[in-house]
C-alpha cells in the first residue's frame, strides 16, 4: 500500500510539470466551458421557441469524446518512458513489486483525472443557478460516476499498452487506436449481425448510456471494474515479459 | 554474502554468461574485471534481480534471486552502469523517492546522510537534468548507499569522475568494504589493484583467473625483468652484465636503454648495480619492470590463439568445453 502512494504522489506531481497535462487540462476546462456557454446562451435566445432549460447532458456528452481522446496522453508516458530511459533498472531493483509499480502508475494518472473531472464539476454547479428549479441532481451524480468508472478503466489500459512499449509516442497511438476500435465496435457488430451482442458487450461507451440516463446498472459497473482490472493485470504481465526477455 | 553457482544468461541465442561460479564473503571487495561485452553488466543485473538468469543460481545474503527476489533488493544496494535517473526531479526529491520505496526510517536524515557522502549536498535541490555526468554518478551512488545495505553491487562506479572524486568514492568504497560486501566492475586494472581484496576476471562470459591482485601478478609474471640506462658509451656492457649471477638475458634497445631479463624468485638488482660500477659505467637509471595486471588481463582475454609468450603458468583456464563455438586456445 504504501509503495503505491509513493509511485502514485511521484506521477501525479509529474503531470504537474508536463506540457501534455497542461494541454490535456486545457481542453477539458476550455473545451467543456466554450461548449457549455454556446449551449446556455442558445437556450437563452431561443428560449421563447424551446422553454425546456439546458440539462447537465449538456457536459456529460463532450466530456465523454473527450476522456476517450485524451487519456492515452495521460498515460502514454507512465511506463514507456520508464523503459526508454532506463530507468525502470531503478524501479525492478528496488524492493517493489511489479503489480505495485503498475498500479501506483495507474492510480498516479488517476488521481491526475479526477482532479480535472473535479475541475469541471463548476459548470453543473453554474447550471444550477441559472435553470429553474435547478439541474438533476441525480443524473449529475451518475454521470460523473459513470464518467469516473470510464476514466479509470481507460487509464488502465493506457498503463498496459504504455508498458508494451519504450516510445511514448506509440504508446499513445496505439492507445487511441484502441479507443476508436471500441468506439466503431457497434456499428460494425450491427452490420455482421451475428455475435452482435458480445461485440455491443465490449464497447465502452454503450456501458455509458444508463449512466447517462441517470441511472446506475450494477452491470456496467462491472463492466468498468472489470476492464481496469484486465488493464492493470495485463500491465504487470508486460512489466514481467520484459524482465525475462 | 553472494554465492554464486553455474550462473548462466541467455539472450536469445546468444550466451552472455556461461556458467559462472564465484563467492564473495563479508568484508570482501571484489573486482570484476573483463573487457566489453564480457558478461559484468549481464551477472549483476542477476544478482540485483533486475532479470532472472538461465540457469544456475544466485544467493545475495542468503537469499535466492529468482525465488526471494525481494528479499535480496532490500539488502543491496546497485548502481547501474548507466546510472538512470529522473532528469525533471531535483536531487533531493529523487533520493526521497528511493527511500521511501525502501521504506527507510527518518528518510530526510538518510538522504541527506547519503548526500554528504557524495559531497552533494550543494546540489541537492538542483534538478537531475542540469548535472554534469560526474555529479549524476555521484547521485547513482548516494542512491545506492541509502539504505546502508548490506551487499554494495556498483556496475563501473569510478566511470566520469574527475580526480579528485575518483579517490573520493575509491576511499569510500575501501571504507564500505570493511564490513560489507562490495562487488565491482571495472576496466580500470590500477583501480581494481588498489581497491579490490579480489579480482575476477572474466571472459565470454566465463571465468579466466580468479585471486588477489598481487598474487595474480606473481604468479603469472614468470621472470623479472629490470630496465638499465647507464651514461653515455657502453659497449662491453652486455658482457659485464651477463657475467652477473641470474641474469638470463640482455638487450639493448634502440633508445638507448637495457633491458635485463632475470630469473624469478630472487632480486639481482643489487649485484647489476654493482657490476655496472665495478666495470667503470656510470648508472643512471634502474627500474623494475613487473608484468603488469594490464599485461595480464590482455594475456587472459586475448582473442587471436596465439602460444602464451612467457609462461605455462595459467593456471586458471577454465577446461575447455567442446560444444562452445568460442575458439579456446590451450
Ligand atoms: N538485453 C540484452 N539483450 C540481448 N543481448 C544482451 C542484452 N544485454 C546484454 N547482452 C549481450 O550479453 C553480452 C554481455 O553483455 P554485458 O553488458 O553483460 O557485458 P559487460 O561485461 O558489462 O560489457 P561492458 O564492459 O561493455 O559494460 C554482450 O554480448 C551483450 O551484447
Ligand atoms: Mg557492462
Amino acid at each position: 500500500m504504501r509503495n503505491l502512494w509513493t509511485i502514485a504522489r511521484r506521477e501525479y506531481k509529474l503531470y504537474f510539470i508536463s506540457p501534455v497535462a497542461y494541454v490535456v487540462a486545457f481542453l477539458f476546462l476550455l473545451v467543456i466551458g466554450y461548449f457549455f456557454f454556446s449551449e446556455v446562451t442558445t437556450a437563452v435566445a431561443y428560449s421563447m421557441y424551446y422553454p425546456t432549460a439546458p440539462g447537465v447532458e449538456i457536459l456529460i456528452s463532450p466530456m465523454v469524446t473527450l476522456i476517450l481522446f485524451t487519456m492515452p496522453a495521460l498515460t502514454m508516458r507512465l511506463v514507456a518512458e520508464e523503459n526508454r530511459t532506463g530507468t525502470m533498472e531503478l524501479l525492478l531493483t528496488a524492493p517493489v513489486k511489479d503489480w505495485e509499480l503498475v498500479v501506483g502508475k495507474w492510480m498516479g494518472s488517476f488521481l491526475f483525472a479526477l482532479t480535472l473531472l473535479a475541475a469541471t464539476f463548476i459548470y453543473p454547479i453554474v447550471l444550477n443557478f441559472l435553470v429553474d428549479p435547478g439541474i438533476d441532481q441525480g443524473l449529475v451524480f451518475s454521470g460523473y460516476l459513470g464518467l469516473i468508472l470510464m476514466t479509470g478503466s481507460l487509464l488502465a489500459v493506457g498503463v498496459a499498452i504504455s508498458a508494451l512499449f519504450s516510445n511514448q509516442v506509440a504508446a499513445f497511438f496505439v492507445s487511441l487506436a484502441l479507443v476508436l476500435a471500441v468506439w466503431i465496435i457497434r456499428p460494425a457488430a450491427s452490420a455482421t449481425g451475428t455475435g452482435s451482442d458480445v461485440l455491443s458487450y465490449l464497447n465502452l461507451v454503450d456501458h455509458f448510456l444508463t449512466f447517462y440516463r441517470g441511472t446506475i446498472d450494477l452491470s456496467d459497473v462491472v463492466y468498468y471494474l472489470s476492464l481496469t482490472t484486465l488493464g492493470l493485470v495485463l500491465g504487470t504481465v508486460f512489466v514481467e515479459i520484459r524482465r525475462w526477455r | 554474502m553472494i554465492e554464486v553457482e553455474g550462473l548462466t544468461k541467455d539472450f536469445g541465442a546468444r550466451r552472455a554468461i556461461d556458467g559462472l561460479t564465484f563467492n564473495a564473503r563479508q568484508g570482501e571487495i571484489v573486482g570484476f574485471l573483463g573487457p566489453n561485452g564480457a558478461g559484468k553488466t549481464t551477472t549483476m543485473r542477476i544478482l540485483t534481480g533486475y532479470m532472472p538468469p538461465t540457469a544456475g543460481t544466485a544467493k545475495v545474503v542468503g537469499f535466492d534471486v529468482t525465488e526471494q527476489s525481494l528479499e535480496v533488493r532490500k539488502r543491496v544496494g546497485y548502481l547501474p552502469e548507466t546510472v538512470p535517473l529522473y532528469n525533471d526531479m531535483t536531487v533531493y526529491d529523487y533520493l526521497k523517492f528511493m527511500a521511501d520505496l525502501r521504506h527507510l526510517a527518518e528518510a530526510e536524515d538518510r538522504v541527506l546522510e547519503a548526500l554528504e557522502v557524495v559531497n552533494l549536498l550543494d546540489r541537492a535541490e538542483g534538478y537531475i537534468g542540469n548535472l554534469s555526468k560526474g555529479m549524476r554518478q555521484r547521485v547513482g551512488l548516494a542512491q545506492a548507499l541509502l539504505h546502508k545495505p548490506e551487499v554494495l553491487i556498483l556496475d563501473e562506479p569510478t566511470i566520469g569522475l574527475d580526480p579528485a572524486q575518483i579517490i573520493e568514492v575509491r576511499k569510500l568504497i575501501r571504507e564500505i568494504g570493511k564490513e560489507r560486501t562490495v562487488l565491482l566492475s571495472t576496466h580500470i586494472l590500477s583501480e581494481a589493484q588498489q581497491i579490490c581484496d579480489r579480482v575476477l576476471i572474466i571472459n565470454k562470459g566465463r571465468i579466466v583467473a580468479e585471486d588477489s591482485p598481487e598474487h595474480l601478478q606473481s604468479r603469472l609474471a614468470g621472470a623479472q625483468r629490470v630496465s638499465l640506462r647507464v651514461q653515455g658509451d657502453a659497449d662491453g656492457l652486455e658482457s659485464s652484465l651477463s657475467a652477473v649471477n641470474g641474469v638470463q638475458t640482455v638487450v639493448a634497445r634502440p633508445d638507448g636503454t637495457w633491458e635485463v631479463e632475470t630469473i624469478p624468485g630472487i632480486d639481482t638488482r643489487p649485484q647489476i648495480a654493482r657490476a655496472i660500477v665495478q666495470a667503470g659505467y656510470d648508472l643512471l637509471e634502474m627500474r623494475a619492470m613487473g608484468l603488469s595486471l594490464e599485461d595480464i588481463f590482455m594475456e587472459l582475454t586475448r582473442e587471436e590463439p596465439e602460444p602464451p609468450a612467457m609462461d605455462e603458468t595459467e593456471a586458471e583456464q577454465v577446461e575447455p568445453e567442446p560444444e562452445q563455438e568460442t575458439v579456446e586456445e590451450e
